[in-house]
């Protein structure tokens, strides 16, 4: 009696526990079919705008694809004539990683400078910040155009500025040697963006650090060095790979101020995305430029996996 | 050690540090003034170009071709923007853009809302996977896939339309879901749940809980997503292929193949068409920094 009891009891429990545990996992498909009905735009976009192009764009690779009418399998010739025939393959290879070389460590430095500069409680302080910023949120053609004026020779801020210190300024934009340090002027003038990054982090140090070293008779290049920077070299390296990134997709702004994706004068503007945009859209020689946007793809991965490597020999977490 | 010779150098240790600390005062005032010196002229050098613009936009022909350059206009030519927008033509183009812009921030902000909520606050097999995934797509360029796309766009008959300018952006951008997962994850869980236990379900909380109270991180995105639409170039230069639906963009860069040395009409253009965003960042500039300080907190 008392056994069959037990075991009735313990069925009843077994079967609540079965039942409990149906019902949990009935409701946990059922959640699951939400999380999958809300994430679906992503899937879905990502498929269609990102993994079949790709794809497509692979095979394309290897392929004299023009839009139209032939898609040849031709091997490896595009990566062949990539690098033995085209010369302005080099041409933009070299003037892109001139850009990259120079933009990104001046920006690094000149971001971080201007966060050191504005991390204190003095008067006024907002406004600054607000004056800082307020360049990195112009973007576009019209900051182009601008600068086409601030950089003429002749009319141009720039070298009016130059001149009132006896400085007789480059033809800038139309002197193959000025053409690509005039673009990088043009960037550091809105560095207010990675500045911010670096000041949201710089204002949640705690003051007592600050404090304790002045104690200890630190002066500001100590303080900046054993404070400051170890604490932001995490948003030094996000920055850094964010940057390289984008700075190696430079296109817009060489595009409208060689009008119209000339490549400036002696080709010193034609960087690696103008050259591709000139023979996808241009040339319509697409098999080549899908080429060229696969060794893009994986110049930027191996950028991205290089940071990634490094990042624990300098970055205290 | 002697004891005796210890307390002169006590004594003489006092002084120096009084002299010290007085110094350290006059050093502290003496940089805050530095501090102060630096700000003003990083200001200017960063504003110059911005005064110039304006100053250039409303000077005359003459002026302009003089030498050297003067600072500011001898009289006002006000009239340079109405010539502007007469040759631009400004407002048909402020018009398409208004109008591309309005759609992609309604996109922007409902899909990255709506995809975010499901990284947050649902449990899901593959969530951590997939959103692995959302992440490395900010890793590649747009370049990579701009090619294939626009092969894409050609064989559905897309390009000369809005379409591939608009529709994109209601599919979710992983930056935007980024951020606005950030933001739900501040959300506590119990909210959802409460609803849940009053049978309400995910659509329901995301359209009536949700959205209310995530408003601060919507207008970011708005702001944000605005900002890319109204300054976007590449986009319309590619798929925009009639000039009477052209966008400001656009528009400002042919007048500019136009009218190369015109610099007054050329500032006046860019003037123009930078004042959205300008008024924007002034009235707005706490979303601005807080999508920044969004990102910023939580990387590295």
């Amino acid at each position: 009696m008392k056994n069959a009891d037990t075991s009735q009891f313990s069925k009843a429990i077994q079967e609540i526990k079965t039942l409990k545990k149906k019902n949990w996992s009935k409701r946990k498909k059922k959640e699951a079919w939400w999380g999958l009905l809300f994430v679906a735009p992503f899937i879905i976009g990502f498929l269609g705008f990102m993994l079949l192009p790709m794809l497509f764009s692979f095979y394309g690779s290897f392929t004299n694809y023009n839009i139209t009418s032939q898609m040849d399998f031709i091997g490896l010739a595009n990566f062949k004539r990539m690098f033995t025939q085209d010369e302005l393959f080099t041409t933009s290879l070299y003037n892109t990683a001139y850009y990259v070389l120079f933009n990104v460590p001046l920006t690094a430095v000149g971001s971080v400078f201007l966060a050191v500069l504005l991390n204190r409680q003095i008067f006024g302080i907002r406004a600054f910040r607000t004056i800082f910023y307020l360049p990195a949120v112009l973007s576009g053609v019209a900051v182009y155009v601008l600068w086409m004026q601030l950089l003429s020779p002749s009319s141009g801020l720039v070298n009016t500025v130059l001149s009132w210190v006896g400085i007789d300024g480059p033809a800038w934009l139309f002197d193959p040697e000025w053409t690509k340090p005039a673009l990088i002027l043009m960037r550091l003038w809105s560095v207010g963006g990675s500045m911010l990054l670096y000041l949201a982090t710089l204002q949640n140090v705690p003051k007592q650090l600050y404090e304790s070293a002045e104690v200890d008779g630190a002066g500001f290049t100590r303080k900046f060095f054993h404070i400051t920077l170890p604490l932001i070299t995490p948003i030094i390296f996000y920055d850094i790979v964010t940057s390289t990134i984008g700075a190696f997709q430079i296109f817009q702004e060489a595009y409208v101020m060689t009008e119209g994706g000339t490549g400036g004068p002696s080709n010193s503007l034609l960087f690696y995305n103008l050259h591709m945009w000139n023979k996808a859209f241009v040339a319509f020689d697409m098999g080549y430029a899908m080429a060229m946007s696969m060794i893009l793809f994986i110049i930027v991965l191996t950028l991205t996996f290089i940071n990634l490597k490094l990042a624990p020999k300098w970055v205290n977490y | 050690m002697d004891l005796s010779k210890q307390a002169p150098i006590e004594q003489a240790g006092k002084k120096v540090n009084e002299k010290h600390f007085k110094s350290r005062k006059r050093q502290q005032f003496i940089g805050k003034i530095i501090v102060y010196i630096i700000l003003i002229a990083v200001s200017l050098v960063l504003l110059a170009p911005l005064g110039w613009m304006v100053s250039t936009s409303l000077k005359s022909m003459e002026e302009i071709v003089s030498f050297p350059p003067t600072l500011l206009p001898e009289t006002f030519h006000w009239e340079n923007y109405a010539y502007t927008v007469k040759a631009f033509p400004f407002f048909n183009y402020m018009k398409n853009t208004i109008f591309i812009t309005a759609f992609v921030v309604a996109g922007n902000v409902l899909s990255n809302s709506f995809i975010a909520y499901g990284f947050a606050k649902i449990n899901f097999p593959g969530k951590n996977v997939l959103f692995a995934l959302v992440l490395a797509t900010m890793m590649v360029p747009g370049f990579v896939t701009m090619i294939p796309q626009y092969i894409l766009f050609t064989k559905i008959g897309w390009v000369g339309t809005y379409l591939p300018l608009i529709v994109p952006s209601f599919f979710g951008s992983a930056f935007y879901i980024f951020l606005m997962r950030q933001f739900y994850m501040s959300i506590n869980n119990e909210l959802i749940e409460s609803a849940q236990m009053d049978g309400a379900n995910h659509l329901y909380i995301w359209s009536r809980l949700m959205l209310p109270l995530t408003k601060p991180a919507l207008i970011t995105i708005g702001i944000m997503s605005f900002n890319g639409a109204w300054n976007d170039f590449l986009g319309p230069l590619l798929y925009i292929t009639r000039e009477e639906n052209y966008t400001l963009q656009i528009g400002l860069q042919s007048f500019q193949n136009q009218s190369t040395t015109q610099w007054n009409y050329l500032m006046a253009g860019a003037t123009l068409v930078m004042i959205p965003t300008i008024v924007l960042f002034f009235f707005a500039q706490k979303y601005f920094v807080e999508g920044m300080d969004l990102t910023g907190g939580t990387k590295g």
